[in-house]
């Protein structure tokens, strides 16, 4: 603490040695992200031999995008790709109308019930996903499936599987709840002197005005879902319907191709990030928002 | 006559009402139809399996499995829960009194397997497994359990909370004083120490698995150059004594800087004029963190602690895709077991048995939090 005592006198030193913290922090952080990028451009010796060196940093020696092709030739990527985008997406979407929805519901008309509802919904909110998840995979392999040839009994190795028990998130509904009382209560009122029925309310007047929790729910549906392992693995057995963190273990049969799997890492992961990076306020700002509900 | 007075009037109060009880017969329906997706979405695949957990723990349900399901009572938690003690003496000699050494001079001990098959004068350790042995004097204190895999993984996932929770709080603070000033280029800083947090777990474990390899590792490598080559390299997740460490750096790096975010939320909810206050008393820096910032964050460092005793908790991609729970069982979490037991080996019951346990200790912790939080709010 002395030490922080002296420099306090002295700006310039300060500055400068705070500097250079938040740089050194930088590079922690960075590294293994360079690292796999730059390593997805090699071929797998060069990666072995650059590792040793500051050179596994950098892009020089033999360059090029041939990892980046292997990788659609030795896995299904495409596939992978298009299936986690599909069950993303169809959750996303679902999840904006269905939680919406019940978040006007339990914000703005009073019905009996909504109070016990609304407790009920807050409370599952301690139960987290990994307690539910094996009486749940039991649920799912004995559902029934309307498909083109009739009914199927089991959920397992298909896209709904993975998208249907994820629309309804307590945590959604929660947001919207909350935002949707915030919002001044004399725009329903008005509206309902206007003889506009609960839905048009919904959907007319409160929605367009919910540009920012819409957009924090969709962050907060997306990132989980693109990132999804545990489920996955559980209820999808086949490379037709896998998502994209499944279809990794492809790259680990055999001999593994390191810089094929950097390069698979970085199809998956650099979409996220530049996504992340094009919106960083609102992505912080929605996952910090995680963090009031206390 | 009094009848129909009263009819009379219902009647009148009926008309006059009408407009008014019709608007809230509607009101109520659209609530109900609007929230009723939800709520179904949420009762099947949320409250129903959650329930289930509870019932299934008490069956032997199988994912697949030609026989009925029964009732076994509370076999399951037996198994997972039964912990005994077996004290072994040094083996001696009837004859002479003195210890048996074995060739290279060390006591000797009875096997503990003659304790735990089928030995009928120990009934209480029929059955059961070496899980850990200490050493208390020349005796040997043989722990055994009903699954010692699973007793591991209790210890492991309480001993990767017990140091992950405090080590990652402080250093996101760490971070989030570091980076609350308004100089130039926070921002960027900011983004790139939350970058890892947008990233996924596997991806990060896979980045990892390589950084910690035991040859061309990163880390070994850059140890190495740090040390001018006076590294000895460690095979840091092939080995039990470093394994679960390995796991806690990589975990740590991966999420801090969503609790930086949550900190630096918390930091900036304190009054700029409480700083200068103490600063024209003269507070130094650490007077000022100590009297002004540490106060103002109470509600954010419960909410933080919380958040990352029950990510802890539920430790399983990182195990999963780095270590499988090795090596020697070391790194093996609850939530591995479950995913093992009930989806690997299709054994529902036991698997749910396992959730039951894990939503217990969330369930203490949850307590806990609304304890120390309705202390405060009084």
């Amino acid at each position: 603490m002395n030490t922080t005592r002296i420099l306090h006198r002295n700006q310039t030193a300060t500055t400068v040695v705070r500097y250079g913290l938040m740089s050194l922090l930088a590079l922690i952080f960075l590294f293994p992200i360079v690292f796999m990028v730059i390593s997805s451009l090699k071929p797998d010796l060069q990666i072995m031999q650059d590792s040793s060196s500051f050179r596994a940093f950098l892009p020089v020696g033999d360059i090029s995008f041939d990892n980046y092709a292997e990788t659609f030739v030795r896995a299904p990527t495409g596939r992978f790709i298009f299936n986690s985008i599909l069950t993303t997406a169809l959750t996303v979407v679902l999840g904006l109308l269905v939680n919406s929805m019940a978040g006007f519901s339990l914000a703005i008309p009073r019905w009996r019930g909504r109070g016990l509802v609304l407790t009920l919904i807050i409370a599952t909110l301690i139960v987290p996903f990994e307690t539910i998840a094996i009486p749940l995979l039991l649920i799912v392999s004995r559902l029934p499936t309307i498909g083109l040839d009739g009914i199927t009994q089991g959920w397992l190795n298909t896209y709904h599987v993975q998208v249907i028990p994820f629309v309804a998130n307590a945590f959604s509904i929660f947001l919207f709840v909350q935002f949707f009382k915030s919002l001044p209560q004399e725009l329903v009122e008005a509206a309902r002197i206007d003889g506009a029925s609960w839905f048009q309310i919904f959907a007319n007047v409160m929605v367009p005005l919910s540009g920012p929790v819409f957009a924090t729910v969709t962050i907060l549906t997306f990132l989980p879902m693109w990132n999804a392992y545990l489920w996955p693995i559980m209820v999808v057995q086949i490379e037709e319907f896998r998502p994209v963190m499944v279809g990794l273990q492809y790259f680990f049969q055999l001999n593994v191709a390191w810089g094929e799997v950097m390069a698979y890492l970085t199809i998956i992961t650099l979409p996220v990030l530049v996504m992340f990076l094009a919106l960083q306020r609102a992505f912080i700002e929605s996952i910090a928002s995680t963090g009031i509900k206390g | 006559m009094t009848a129909l007075d009263t009819s009379a009037r219902t009647q009148a109060n009926h008309t006059h009402d009408q407009s008014g009880q019709s608007a809230r017969f509607w009101e109520s329906l659209a609530g109900w139809l609007m929230a009723s997706p939800a709520i179904t979405l949420l009762l099947l695949f949320m409250i129903v399996p959650f329930i289930m957990a509870f019932g299934l723990a008490f069956t032997n349900q199988r994912l697949i499995s030609p026989n009925p399901t029964e009732f076994v009572g509370l076999r399951n938690f037996e198994r997972l829960l039964t912990v005994r003690l077996l004290v072994l003496q040094p083996v001696v000699d009837p004859a002479t009194g003195v210890a048996v050494l074995d060739e290279e001079g060390q006591t000797t001990y009875p096997a503990v397997r003659t304790y735990t098959r089928n030995n009928p004068e120990y009934p209480q350790f029929d059955g059961l497994q070496e899980w850990t042995t200490w050493s208390w004097g020349d005796d040997k204190l043989v722990w055994l359990a009903g699954d010692a895999v699973f007793m591991k993984s209790l210890f492991n996932t309480l001993f990767f909370t017990v140091v992950v929770v405090p080590l990652q709080g402080s250093l996101g603070l760490l971070l989030a004083l570091i980076i609350n000033q308004r100089t130039a280029g926070v921002n960027i800083f900011r983004t790139i120490y939350f970058m890892p947090v947008v990233v996924s777990m596997v991806v990060v474990s896979i980045l990892w698995r390589f950084i910690y390899d035991g040859q061309n590792g990163l880390l070994n490598n850059i140890l190495g150059a740090v040390t001018l080559g006076n590294f000895q390299p460690v095979d840091w997740l092939g080995n039990p004594s470093t394994a679960m460490w390995a796991v806690i750096g990589m975990s740590i790096w991966q999420a801090v800087g969503f609790h930086m975010v949550i900190w630096l939320a918390g930091l900036q909810t304190i009054p700029g004029v409480l700083y200068e206050a103490a600063a024209v008393e003269g507070a130094g820096a650490w007077d000022q963190f100590v009297h002004v910032t540490w106060p103002g964050l109470r509600n954010t460092a419960v909410f933080i602690l919380v958040t990352i005793t029950m990510a802890a908790f539920g430790l399983f991609t990182q195990i999963n895709v780095m270590t499988r729970g090795g090596p020697l069982d070391s790194t093996t979490t609850l939530v591995f077991q479950a995913v093992q037991k009930g989806f690997e080996k299709q054994d529902i019951a036991y698997g749910s048995a396992i959730s039951v346990v894990f939503f217990a200790l969330v369930l203490v912790v949850a307590l806990i939090q609304r304890f120390v939080t309705r202390e405060q709010g009084e």
